[in-house]
């Protein structure tokens, strides 16, 4: 199964890069860019059997490994 | 005093702290990452570098290497753990300290040397700083910028665990002397414990006055003055 993942800080923490961006579009003309968060995206390919086993693996690595819950939430998508 | 300096790919400044140590006539050794088990050392040195890249998040892939558990075990038992920029880094995401460093507020990496307020004498690390706590060192790293949520920054302080601030040449602590946006200018943090220290300065390479300055020198000796009362 595939699945991918968006790791992106939590609303509260500060998002420099994000506001560079949001910045550098508004240089650009883009006059109607509300906010700008920037990410990080995962694809990740799991052999499992049963979607629930699957879940479980998903969810421990995004919390162990791939971010860091005290700045960051993650989305996980199921393709 | 025998202590271990932990090399990962990628690290840098795991050389600079070996001859700091060995000046101060601390008896190191060098432990490969993949090693399953620490020898016996007093103090275990998580050097600065940019291990593994800083791939996913500075210090992320290093806190999940083989040894590392060794290393939190040595923590956790009391033995002491010094972190130097991506060695704190590396404790942060280990856990075995708390908040968060991000990216530095203007997203530039910061190479120069700034002035500390030494917050705390009083534990095994910065005892020698008694007499000057108003203190040089540099700095290099991407990121340094302390953050944690109110109820941490307010613990760290009530209970004394700061044990360096951003400051002027006269310890003045302000915003402007802040070089990458940390909370409360906050340049180093102690366990509850005050055995594991993490530190974005490098106290290694302020060792000697004729290549740089001797500030750093009290840190070692601070340890040392440790080991001479225990024996």
């Amino acid at each position: 199964m595939k699945v991918s993942i968006t790791v992106t800080l939590k609303k509260d923490v500060l998002d420099p890069q994000g506001k560079v961006v949001k910045q550098t579009l508004e240089n650009m003309g883009y006059s109607k860019i509300q906010s700008v968060r920037q990410g990080k995206y995962f694809e990740i390919e799991v052999e499992e059997s049963g979607e629930e086993n699957i879940r479980k693996t998903v969810d421990e690595i995004c919390k162990k490994l791939l971010t860091n819950t005290v700045i960051e939430d993650y989305k996980i998508n199921y393709n | 005093m025998k202590s271990s300096v932990v090399v990962f790919p990628g690290s840098n400044c795991d050389r600079d702290v070996a001859v700091a140590l060995k000046k101060f006539n601390i008896k190191n050794q060098m432990v490969w990452h993949e090693e399953s088990s620490l020898p016996k050392s007093d103090l275990v040195v998580l050097p600065g570098g940019f291990s593994y890249g800083d791939y996913l998040r500075s210090g992320c892939i290093a806190s999940k290497s083989k040894i590392i558990n060794d290393v939190i075990k040595h923590g956790k038992n009391g033995g002491l753990i010094l972190g130097i920029c991506n060695g704190f880094q590396i404790l942060i995401e280990t856990g075995l300290l708390p908040g968060v460093l991000l990216r530095n507020k203007r997203l530039r990496f910061i190479s120069k040397s700034v002035f500390l307020k030494v917050e705390n004498t009083n534990n095994i690390f910065c005892k020698n700083y008694k007499k000057k706590n108003i203190i040089e060192l540099p700095i290099a790293h991407n990121e340094g910028n302390y953050f944690a949520n109110n109820y941490l920054i307010q613990k760290l302080e009530d209970l004394n665990l700061v044990a360096f601030k951003y400051c002027n040449q006269e310890g003045k602590i302000e915003k402007n002397f802040n070089p990458n946006g940390s909370l409360n200018n906050i340049a180093g943090i102690l366990n509850e414990n005050k055995n594991i220290l993490g530190m974005m300065p490098h106290p290694e390479r302020f060792i000697d006055p004729y290549l740089s300055g001797e500030d750093g020198s009290n840190l070692f000796k601070s340890l040392l003055n440790l080991y001479k009362n225990e024996n």
